[in-house]
């Protein structure tokens, strides 16, 4: 059977899944709507975890929680269940198949057949939409890929009972209730204050805050973990930053373009100032991906600490000027 | 960014035929989107984590042929898994898939032991325990 469902490209994998799950349903939300009123933009560090031996940041909010979130600020009812075994898992996915509703799954990459091997990482933070099965294979529309793709069942149970960090088991959710009519004109303003109010939290790890502490880390890497590792270490933030599905200097982006189609919605001008100001920062974090690959790159480099006081600062510049940012915010609704 | 500074870098994308979607904004500063190819300094820093992957391998490769670890370790490198990852694969604690990576515990381990190893990994029992590598 084949629902028919609209596959539509997303800059990211769970923004995306909720925007067609919803256009699905009737209801055409675009994909910053849903990243902006689920409050999706965040930096975080987590210093006890590390994935790929180098310590976690985060551009957005933990996987789920965006779609929870858009789901509370615009009324909308989402289920949500997780398995133990993956024959319950699977039997549950094909009896909502059988009933013409396309379902969300959160997936680990790293078996992603149709992914470059290069991109096969252990990050179980993936989402994508089942809306169907044909010939014993179950057809997918995963929203970071252009177009539609099917897995077998084999692939599918591997992806959806990943295991490790955010280990997905068999996770699948889907809008079951919906209001008459969605009050996007609340929900912007709630998902914007939150937004603000996690990038300005009094945290070390979180938000302005947590851009200053891995700024500081950086000026420290080199002596202390050396040269190599602390390559490593950039490497790794530029990736958490900019690659499929993760994202950051591109979620700047996202968020400026939700600030522009709200100001509209909303009447808001200072709206649309605040995004033209977000999108000249997303620029900016692309200058420190730009500074940061240009270190790790020249591995012979003769002077690599300068170096690394240099990007450290273009990330306290970041800070500084988000933080401003995020002050003007909260006071432009 | 401007719609047509978009990067259109070649990067290993191209290799499974697909482009990432952009937010951009065009010439009357409204948002849209566009479809990249990739961006070199992603692309750096990915080569970069790719080295450092193959570098492991390549150690831990060694080290199992000179007996130093148990081939248990070489095939958590080459699935780019760490201890964690590995020990919630199997349903083992971290502490006994370490203690697994020495070779005279290796060699001792019972076939159910083993099996759960080798479903992981893929292969035969008999594949996991070559040390020829």
């Amino acid at each position: 059977m084949e629902i028919d469902f609209k596959h539509q490209q997303a800059a990211h994998c769970e923004n995306g899944v909720v925007a067609n799950l919803m256009n699905y349903n009737g209801f055409n939300i675009s994909e910053p709507m849903v990243f902006g009123i689920g409050s999706g933009l965040l930096f975080s560090y987590i210093p006890f975890l590390k994935v790929n031996y180098a310590p976690v940041v985060s551009y957005r909010a933990l996987p789920g929680i965006i779609f929870k979130r858009f789901a509370k600020r615009v009324g909308i009812k989402i289920k949500k269940e997780k398995f133990r075994s993956a024959q319950t898992a699977k039997a549950r996915l094909d009896e909502n198949l059988e009933r013409n509703n396309p379902v969300g799954l959160q997936v680990g990459v790293f078996n992603l057949p149709y992914f470059p091997d290069e991109y096969r990482f252990h990050f179980n933070g993936h989402n994508l939409v089942v809306y169907g099965k044909k010939d014993g294979r179950y057809l997918i529309s995963d929203p970071v890929m252009e177009t539609t793709t099917s897995l077998s069942e084999k692939e599918l149970e591997k992806v959806r009972f990943a295991k490790g960090a955010f280990a997905p088991k068999g996770h699948i959710y889907y809008p079951i209730d919906f209001p008459k009519k969605l009050d996007l004109e609340n929900a912007i303003l709630k998902g914007i204050k939150h937004t603000c109010r996690d990038m300005l939290a009094p945290v070390p790890i979180v938000g302005v805050k947590g851009m200053r502490t891995i700024a500081k880390l950086i000026r420290k890497w080199p002596k202390s973990k050396g040269t190599k590792t602390a390559n490593h270490y950039l490497g790794q933030i530029v990736r958490m930053q900019e690659e499929i599905g993760t994202g950051g200097g591109g979620f700047r982006y996202i968020y400026a373009a939700f600030l522009q189609e709200s100001g509209k919605l909303l009447g808001n001008d200072k709206l649309l100032e605040r995004s033209k100001e977000m999108t000249l920062i997303g620029d900016q974090w692309r200058d420190f991906a730009v500074e940061a690959s240009r270190i790790y790159k020249n591995r012979s480099n003769t002077n690599p600490s300068e170096q690394y006081h240099e990007v450290a600062s273009q990330l306290e510049a970041l800070a500084n000027r988000e933080e401003v940012f995020f002050k003007q915010l909260k006071k432009s609704i | 960014m401007k719609k047509n500074e978009v990067p259109q870098d070649k990067s290993n994308l191209e290799s499974a035929n697909f482009r990432e979607l952009c937010y951009a904004v065009d010439e009357n500063g409204e948002y849209t989107t566009e479809l990249s190819t990739g961006w070199n300094p992603k692309t750096i820093a990915l080569d970069n984590a790719i080295d450092v992957l193959n570098e492991r391998i390549a150690l831990a490769k060694q080290r199992v042929l000179d007996q130093e670890t148990s081939p248990l370790e070489y095939y958590m490198e080459l699935y780019k898994m760490d201890l964690p990852i590995l020990s919630s694969y199997v349903g083992l604690w971290q502490w006994r898939v370490k203690r697994h990576f020495k070779p005279k515990v290796f060699k001792k381990l019972n076939t159910k032991i083993l099996q759960k190893y080798a479903d992981v990994f893929d292969i035969s029992i008999e594949e996991l325990k070559r040390i020829d590598l």
